[in-house]
């Protein structure tokens, strides 16, 4: 067993995980951040992403030992209590999420992208978020989604 | 799926990490960004006895200006390699070649000495160090060596990298004004290149004076069109590209696979290179 | 009431929707989410081969690992083994195989389940399973269909003769009709096997409850009413102590519509071990084991006079199966039997299906089951007919599609179509998509040699949706029915509970059934709670598929609110000292007929049914309405689907440059959410064409085991698409509403195959294999070059 100690979510974590654990499941049976998904073992679907130190990473291809020391944002860290951060409000907005499995991922996925290039193109976000696969919207209220984050963010500076 | 049982090390310098893959054995395997390893491990496709992590190693982590050449070392991930100004102003190929690599996620996380060390054919940088004439730093218990880089990358998923050595630093000779483009086709966008080219050109009156070209997945390891490169010399014009290019293929033995046949990769390669050189040289 | 609806209230409006807030803040209640204290983790041990018979299964090593406390194959599970039930045998001589849970004589696919290790926890499982040791003596596998019907063929099944597991016919004629025609085009279309693709996998939590009887099982299943029924039927477990629930379920696209034996396992050893059992899927797991769809050879003809009016069809296909019959794989071809017609006016139409074994990971239902099929092989051979005529495709169309005065209209496969404009719908699209400037464009391009040529593709489909009136489904042996179920109760405080039967894995049904509910008995729609996928809660549904839910139980939640209001009315009556008939209803209140000033609203009813001091004799406390609603017809959205499509013919790589969607899908509820439903069937249709394919090698080993190789599309592989609708209302449905789920899927294939062949014609290019991959679009242009020369 591996001692680690990772802030998540803003509150910092003391365990003791075995040095095969995956972030992710780490995360959502150590944690209880259950929000966070797993939908493959290959890095394709990303449905796991989270903010690893502020920038996004699959946290299913991430053993929780890598993360110690680190600060770990997931969907459920991104606003507290009722609030909404512009990405989650933007998604509901534009009817950007349907079975809502990919959605976690895919919102950290954006808020990322969105951090590094606060007005992408629809080609830079259709690019910025192809490692995240959806199968229930096609995309197009995904990228709808993006660009009125963008938006609502530009309006908030 | 979850990896089968492993003990785990993070050294916190090259030599320790030697250290502990001599003292893993024969099962002790490197997890750098984990991009590649992670699936091999979940799919249990291999169950390494030892892990030893080289992420928290500072030796590895830079990029230097080394006056002829940039030495980016091998912890550097995708995405520090592709937005360095270092990188972007002498090594034009390597930058655009790793925009290509996999998704945001995984080029925050991936390093280019692990998808270096990994050598999948269907990788993206490797065509750019072999064409480039990168050449590896690798320490071993015996201590440190350097390979040039037509002799580093040696079979499917194999390099000049032994199971007790590391990978600590790759060196780029610079390539200061010369002009690149890399030219990828792959199915879907999260796909592997069925074939790419790499290609980097020094321009002098309009002509083609010095060319560069690397050739993904092309065979069990990154090919260079020396031929391409020296038929080049001179080229103005797109017709003299794609007669160039006509010789892309010539000599590769590429993989067969769902997505391609080997007739179909050959013809891959002549085309994407006259489109990779074409653009890199700015001739339409 | 089959006009179009025109509500000032909230039908037709795009409300945000009520699932949306949990699923962003990732408070979910995934079936992998539920921790149940005690539980044990169950792994499977899967057949690494096709076909091979299984000469020993030794499970001590794995009972010696850590954390393991049960481990069991097909001998030691003996009576607990129960079988995945198939209830659509199409023939009486249907070759029906047992499937059993864990398989004891042979492995019959890549995936097959030949043990089962149960540890206490997850790591434990996985690590015992490795140490499970089978000896497999192997078999001849049977992976192509037409080898399988070869004679001499290993068998799957020793009870299938041929492999053959069914032939079906339909309709007739087709002879005299060709006889009479200028031309006979004959085509082979293969229509590739896919995966579902839901991005939830499977996962299954059993449990048994206290010291009752009763076992609650947790699944991320479509179909959690239908679940109940087949799992008791197999298990023996009496039905009323088995309680269903579908929490929340991400994604199912057919893929989830099902019974699977990783179901019937965990249910089966809670029972017994007393213990909760829980299962997910890993992604590759998935792969192999949930069931896959499509996989159909299709050999069409098609007769026609010169001028290009169609005089009849030939149907002969060939139905993968797979290695099992699951829940209703060998009807799945046969609902798209009835739409090889599409919207075209022929005299004959014949259909034969032949259902094939193979050693194959079993064929199922995935989005439009059997419509895409056939939607794709009749809009493909419109445009080879056209280009035979050297007519305009849309003109060949045009002069054959049954014209909106024409309604309702019987096709030559025998079903009748209540509505349809789709003169209105084709005007629509070609004005969204711009016609004629991309013609120009491809003329143009055709005459420059431009190495990227551009096609433009055509898909007027129609499909029947709304499955199903029951006596229809008893005809074709199905053996449920096609009903829906609603209840609505009005709570004390003047709330609403809307129980609904059916099951929504993505579909918003919360929103849509509360803006039906709330329309009717004028309570604003957050105040209506949608009470669905748990047969505790919602014991009556016949649940989520086949574009069903609003079609069907939209229908009861109509009739069920009508009800409500009916049964207030003697309380509203006495309330205001009045007769019943001299009330009206209106905003959720009644109001005395002549005297507005004098009413009643439903809420303050609801609390004088509550406290029931003060009810009119004979009345029961309780003002409620349920409906169960058996629908009179199928449904029957159409729509003109066009594609844009540019081909690089030195790569082969196809780029969809733009995409135009109009639907008629009657009336909508929700109109945000009926574009979102067509933009996700549009693209995993385009997936189909384009992208998507599961690929065995000649001995039966799957190709595509990962997302890595069997490659769904991103973002970055689609384009943005261009939606509007045309309303013909459903006239057989009392909503008018027709169903929206698969229309994309099944219109945008062929859009996108007749785009990249109609790119490609002049070069003599007729066809291209899905997916539509660099190198089959590549080979396409040699094999056309190569003929040409």
């Amino acid at each position: 067993m591996q001692h680690i100690n990772v802030t998540v979510d803003g509150t910092s974590y003391e365990a003791e995980v075995e040095p095969r654990t995956l972030l992710v499941h780490w995360l959502r049976e150590g944690v209880g951040k259950v929000g966070t998904v797993v939908g493959c073992d290959t890095s394709n679907c990303g449905a796991c992403t989270v903010l690893l130190d502020g920038r996004s990473v699959k946290s299913c291809s991430v053993l929780a030992v890598q993360a110690d020391g680190c600060e770990v944002t997931t969907i459920q860290g991104l606003s507290t209590g009722d609030d909404w951060h512009p990405v989650q409000t933007a998604f509901k907005e534009c009817h950007g999420l349907q079975c809502g499995y990919c959605t976690p991922g895919m919102v950290m996925a954006a808020v990322d992208l969105l951090n590094e290039n606060p007005s992408p193109s629809e080609e830079e976000i259709r690019d910025g978020i192809h490692g995240n696969l959806c199968r229930c919207t096609g995309y197009h209220n995904i990228v709808k989604s993006v660009q009125y984050a963008a938006e609502l963010m530009g309006g908030r500076k | 799926m979850i990896p089968a049982k492993f003990d785990y090390v993070r050294p916190s310098t090259v030599d320790e990490a030697v250290a502990a893959l001599v003292a893993g054995g024969d099962d002790a395997k490197i997890l750098g960004g984990g991009q590649s390893l992670m699936p091999v491990l979940r799919l249990r496709m291999g169950e390494p006895s030892v892990i030893v992590d080289t992420t928290r190693i500072d030796e590895m982590k830079g990029i230097t200006d080394a006056g002829d050449a940039i030495v980016i070392g091998a912890g550097v991930t995708h995405d520090e390699v592709a937005k360095s100004p270092l990188v972007r102003e002498h090594l034009a190929l390597l930058a655009a070649a790793t925009e290509h690599v996999a998704d945001r996620q995984i080029r925050h996380r991936g390093t280019m000495g692990g998808a270096m060390a990994h050598a999948d054919p269907a990788g993206d940088q490797p065509p750019v160090a072999l064409a480039m004439g990168a050449s590896f730093t690798i320490a071993g218990p015996g201590g440190r060596r350097t390979v040039p880089a037509s002799e580093f990358f040696v079979d499917y998923f194999t390099t000049a990298v032994g199971p007790d050595e590391v990978l600590v630093s790759v060196s780029f000779p610079k390539h200061t004004g010369w002009s690149a483009h890399y030219e990828k086709l792959n199915r879907t966008a999260q796909a592997w290149a069925i074939v790419a080219a790499a290609a980097t050109v020094r321009m002098d009156g309009g002509a083609i004076a010095e060319a560069r070209i690397g050739l993904t997945n092309m065979g069990p390891g990154p090919i260079r069109a020396t031929a391409v490169e020296q038929a080049l010399v001179g080229a103005s014009t797109m017709a003299a590209i794609a007669a160039a290019a006509e010789q892309a293929a010539e000599g590769t033995s590429p993989t067969e696979d769902i997505h391609a046949d080997a007739e179909f990769r050959k013809h891959l390669a002549r085309t994407l290179t006259k489109r990779a050189v074409a653009k890199a040289a700015g001739i339409s | 009431m089959t006009e179009i609806l025109e509500s000032a209230g909230v039908i037709g409006r795009p409300l945000r929707r009520k699932e949306d807030a949990k699923l962003l803040h990732g408070r979910t209640n995934w079936t992998d989410n539920i921790q149940v204290p005690g539980a044990l983790h169950m792994a499977l041990v899967r057949s690494p081969m096709a076909h091979a018979r299984i000469k020993k299964v030794d499970l001590s090593g794995a009972l010696a690992m850590p954390g393991v406390v049960a481990a069991y194959d097909a001998a030691s599970l003996g009576d607990l083994n129960a079988n995945v039930l198939c209830v659509w045998p199409v023939t009486d001589d249907t070759v029906m195989p047992p499937f059993p849970a864990l398989t004891g004589d042979k492995v019959r696919h890549v995936g097959d389940v030949v043990a089962i290790v149960l540890a206490t926890d997850a790591k434990s499982a996985e690590d015992a399973i490795a140490a499970v040791d089978v000896d497999y003596e192997p078999l001849d596998a049977v992976v192509d269909m037409i080898d399988a019907m070869s004679p001499g063929s290993a068998l799957v099944h020793d009870a299938a003769a041929n492999n053959t597991c069914y032939v079906y016919n339909l309709g007739g004629g087709y002879a005299d009709a060709a006889a009479k025609a200028d031309v006979v085009i004959k085509r082979r279309f293969v229509n590739q096997r896919i995966v579902a693709g839901f991005m939830e996998p499977r996962a299954v939590v059993a449990a048994p409850m206290g010291m009752s009887d009763e076992m609650t099982l947790w699944s991320a299943t479509q179909i959690p009413h239908v679940l109940r029924v087949v799992l008791s039927l197999s298990t023996g477990i009496p039905e009323q102590n088995l309680r269903i629930v579908a929490p929340d379920v991400g994604g199912g696209f057919g893929g989830k519509l099902q019974m699977y034996r990783e179901e019937i396992l965990a249910l089966q050893l809670a029972r017994h071990l007393g213990r909760p059992v829980k299962w997910n899927e890993t992604r590759s797991e998935d792969m192999v084991a949930s069931h896959h769809g499509r996989d159909q050879i299709q050999d069409i003809e098609l007769a026609a006079t010169k001028d290009g009016r169609i005089l009849g069809m030939n149907v002969t296909l060939l139905a993968n199966m797979g290695a099992y019959l699951q829940i209703i794989t060998p009807g799945t071809p046969l609902l798209g039997m009835f739409m090889y017609c599409g919207i075209y006016k022929m005299d004959a139409y014949q259909f034969q299906c032949t259902g094939v074994f193979t050693n194959t990971t079993p064929t199922d239902a995935i989005r439009g089951a059997g419509r895409p099929e056939a939607t794709f092989a009749i809009e493909r051979m419109m445009d080879e007919l056209a280009a035979e005529l050297g007519m305009d495709p849309m003109e060949l169309r045009t002069r054959n599609w049954i014209q909106h005065h024409e309604f309702p209209f019987t096709t030559a496969a025998g079903l009748t179509y209540d509505t349809g404009n789709y003169e209105a719908a084709t005007a629509r699209a070609l004005e969204l998509f711009g016609m004629d400037e991309l013609r120009a464009e491809q003329k143009r391009r055709r005459e420059s040699g431009d190495p990227v040529q551009l096609g433009i593709g055509i898909s007027t489909f129609t499909e029947m949706c709304g499955l199903a009136p029951s006596r229809t489904l008893g005809a074709l042996k199905y053996a449920a029915g096609g009903w829906e179920h609603c209840t609505i109760r009005l709570l004390p405080s003047g709330k609403v509970e809307l129980v609904t039967g059916t099951s929504p894995h993505g579909q918003g049904h919360e929103t849509a059934w509360s803006q039906i509910a709330s329309d009717i008995l004028g309570i604003p729609v957050e105040d209506i709670d949608v009470i669905h996928s748990d047969t505790g809660r919602a014991p009556y549904g016949m649940d989520t598929y086949g574009s069903r839910s609003l079609a069907v139980g939209g229908q009861a939640i109509k009739k069920a609110a009508d009800r409500v209001i009916e049964n207030a009315r003697p309380i509203a009556a006495h309330q205001l000292e009045c007769a019943a008939e001299d009330l009206d209803f209106a905003n959720g209140a009644f109001s005395v007929k002549g005297d507005p000033e004098k009413s009643v609203t439903l809420g303050a009813l609801a609390w004088a049914a509550f406290s029931a001091h003060n009810l009119p004799d004979g009345i029961e406390p309780m003002i409620s309405g349920a409906a169960t609603v058996d629908p009179e017809d199928f449904s029957y959205p159409h729509g003109t689907h066009l594609a844009a499509i540019e081909v690089d013919t030195e790569t082969g790589k196809v780029r969809v440059r733009s995409y135009v969607a109009v639907d008629d899908v009657g009336n909508q509820i929700n109109p945000m959410i009926v574009e979102g439903q067509v933009h996700g069937g549009v693209a995993m249709g385009i997936g189909q064409a384009l992208y998507e394919g599961v690929e065995y090698d000649a001995d039966g080993n799957l190709l595509t085991a990962s997302l890595a190789d069997y490659l769904i599309p991103s973002a970055a592989d689609l384009p943005s698409f261009t939606t509007d609708r045309t309303v013909t209302p459903s006239t057989t449905h009392s909503l008018g509403t027709k169903g929206v789920g698969e229309a994309g899927a099944i219109a945008s294939t062929p859009a996108i195959i007749n785009g990249i062949v109609d790119a490609l014609r002049p070069m003599g290019v007729t066809d291209v294999l899905m997916p539509a991959s660099p190198q089959n679009v590549w080979r396409a242009i040699q094999a056309a070059k190569g003929a040409g020369a």
